[in-house]
């Protein structure tokens, strides 16, 4: 073994031991960092719930609203219309229906659709009898696997729903439950027929009926979706209801692009957390090495370089991290579920990514590293008569 | 037989606020091969000062320093910390022990910068153990040693890679009376035995009058000739 391979050793020894020195001090400084790091993760995380319904969406299907805003509808003529377009497949009917299921808290998407919309939405997996049995019926509806694990929905169960844009309590009966073909499907939706919104609609505000929210357009090419959602919008110029055709990818981001300022502050929120947890860390690193440096200049004496002060202290700060940091990433994912449970289902899509999991670990080097940078500037620098007078 | 301290014109000062403090002045003088010296002196005299030129961990502002030969006064920091590494056995009056390393860790950590294997340096360190008494101690960490055991240990450190001068900053200052004697007989046999050049700074005449040579400073400037213990 050579010089810097001994010594090197040694310095990991001596790391080690200075680590544990103070006991509840390094104790202390690792829980604050698991808090740190696991804050960190679960804000990430939540800023990954809140695009995750967009990144599922597809670049394979056009939404076309409203161009001068969502809350105006367009009339259910356009449907032939936009299919007569060149490159669409398909289009089908999708309005909000903003009801209430028992109290507010309990809100989830509603929408009325068109007996098509699935065929649009193969990520969406419904048993061929349930989808017959829906179809079948007027009152029908389709709940999402997230919903119904939520609420404990069934297949059977009469889902009493109070109106805010379409007064009133509506009834359905849950024919079917779909599941997402894979974990990034959002399914905390429920489904409906437009016909029966229609035609209740037509009974009581004849004004408000033959109306479409929005018409999701599936299309032959993705590649295409540009130049037909042109085609879409330029059938409608000028007309009383213009049309704004966008992919649903882009229309889901605009939803999430009103909460910008949200988003923007957590992740803030996030970074100044780490930044908190630096600060402390710094201080930690410090102490210890204002209160070593009486030893610091002792090696120097006996002819350890500066390198290997600094080898100490940084070594020393990043361990902490290290198992601080560690400990924050394995708590993570319980304490990812557990939020997604205490929130009531919020976030139907709340998993942990490889990413943040990445991001986590880089933030718990991050501030090891630049906790320790002035201390072991501070230490290395010291004059070996100074520190050996400097009372420890 | 050339000495194997060479002090010429040796001069340093330091600044306190604005002003400049002379600490040693013009300071000539030899210390032979297998000394053991004391200097001695009133606080502020510049003893300290001088054992810190001599051992390489503070640099004069003029004069020449030569040790073993080797003028240390032009060496760069790293050519020091060497050099310190390979001719420098410190004994401090506080022991400046590593709390967290056991007395044969302590003892070891100079060999680390000699290239021995884990083996010899094993070796090395017994021996230093037995030396100093203190076998049945290795594992124990300093709080776990009294005064007089940390500063055996600090010997054994100072005189395990067989330097070329032992520089002892006040070694009994924090000992009682048999303690303090245990550490001076210590010193007495590394240089009656191992013939190592000592030079020691205190204040204690009873210590001083366990070195071969007393040196007097006063003001930085050496007040009497080399006194014979």
């Amino acid at each position: 073994m050579g010089v810097r391979e001994a010594a090197f050793m040694h310095g990991l020894k001596l790391i080690l031991r200075n680590a544990l020195r103070h006991k509840l001090r390094t104790a202390l400084t690792v829980v604050g960092l698991l808090v740190a790091v696991l804050a960190y993760g679960l804000l990430q995380t939540v800023v990954d719930a809140w695009y995750a319904g967009a990144q599922a969406a597809s670049n394979a299907r056009l939404v076309t609203r409203n161009a001068i805003s969502l809350v105006f509808s367009l009339p259910v003529s356009y449907e032939a219309r936009i299919r007569g377009v060149d490159g669409v497949t398909r289009v089908a009917r999708s309005s909000w229906f903003g009801g209430i299921y028992q109290e507010p808290k309990n809100f989830f998407p509603q929408f009325a659709i068109s007996d098509n919309y699935l065929d649009l939405y193969p990520e969406f997996v419904l048993p061929e009898s349930q989808r017959q049995a829906y179809l079948r019926d007027r009152k029908g509806c389709l709940v999402g696997r997230q919903l119904a694990n939520q609420f404990g929905f069934k297949v059977g169960d009469v889902l009493p729903i109070r109106g805010t844009i379409y007064p009133g309590t509506w009834e359905f009966v849950i024919r079917g439950i779909f599941d997402g073909a894979d974990s990034t499907k959002v399914t905390r939706l429920m489904l409906f027929h437009w016909d029966y919104l229609n035609e209740s609609v037509k009974k009581t505000a004849a004004r408000r009926a033959e109306q479409v929210g929005v018409y999701i357009v599936g299309i032959s090419d993705p590649e295409n979706a540009a130049s037909i959602s042109r085609a879409i919008d330029a059938v409608f110029k000028n007309s009383l209801a213009e049309t704004l055709t966008e992919t649903e990818q882009a229309f889901q981001l605009g939803f999430v692009a009103m909460s910008n300022e949200i988003i923007a502050a957590i992740r803030i929120v996030s970074y100044v957390v780490i930044l908190i947890i630096m600060a402390v860390m710094a201080n930690t690193m410090a102490m210890s090495a204002r209160e070593r440096t009486t030893e610091y200049a002792t090696l120097k004496a006996l002819g350890f370089g500066p390198g290997f002060i600094t080898l100490l202290i940084f070594g020393e700060s990043v361990a902490i991290c290290v198992v601080g940091g560690g400990l924050g990433l394995l708590a993570t994912p319980p304490a990812a579920a557990m939020f997604k449970t205490l929130t009531g289902g919020v976030f139907p899509i709340f998993e942990v990514s490889p990413l943040t999991l990445g991001l986590q670990a880089a933030c718990a080097v991050t501030v090891g590293i630049m906790a320790a940078v002035v201390p072991a500037f501070r230490a290395s620098s010291v004059r070996i008569v100074e520190g050996l007078r400097a009372i420890g | 037989m050339r000495p194997v301290v060479e002090i010429r014109n040796l001069t340093k000062s330091y600044r306190r606020g604005g002003e400049i403090v002379p600490v040693l002045q013009d300071l000539t003088f030899d210390i032979a091969d297998g000394d053991f010296v004391a200097l001695m002196g009133p606080s502020g005299s510049g003893k300290s000062t001088l054992l810190n030129l001599i051992a390489g961990i503070d640099k004069p502002d003029g004069g020449t320093l030569l040790v073993g030969g080797i003028d240390i006064t032009v060496l760069s920091e790293a050519e020091l910390a060497d050099w310190r590494a390979r001719n420098v056995g410190f004994i401090f009056q506080f022991y400046n022990l590593m709390p967290v390393l056991t007395a044969f860790e302590n003892i070891e950590l100079p060999l680390l910068l000699t290239g021995l294997s884990g083996s010899e340096r094993k070796e090395h360190v017994e021996a230093a153990l037995a030396m100093v008494g203190l076998t049945d101690r290795m594992e124990h960490y300093p709080s776990q040693l009294s005064g007089g055991q940390q500063q055996r240990v600090a010997i054994a450190r100072a005189i395990i890679t067989d330097p070329t001068i032992l520089v002892a900053d006040e070694p009994t200052g924090d000992l009682d009376r048999a303690s303090a004697e245990d550490i001076l007989a210590l010193m007495d046999r590394l240089n009656t035995e191992l013939e190592k050049t000592i030079i020691m700074v205190t204040h204690d005449p009873y210590a001083a009058r366990r070195a071969r040579a007393i040196r007097h400073l006063e003001k930085g400037v050496l007040t009497r000739g080399q006194e014979k213990t």
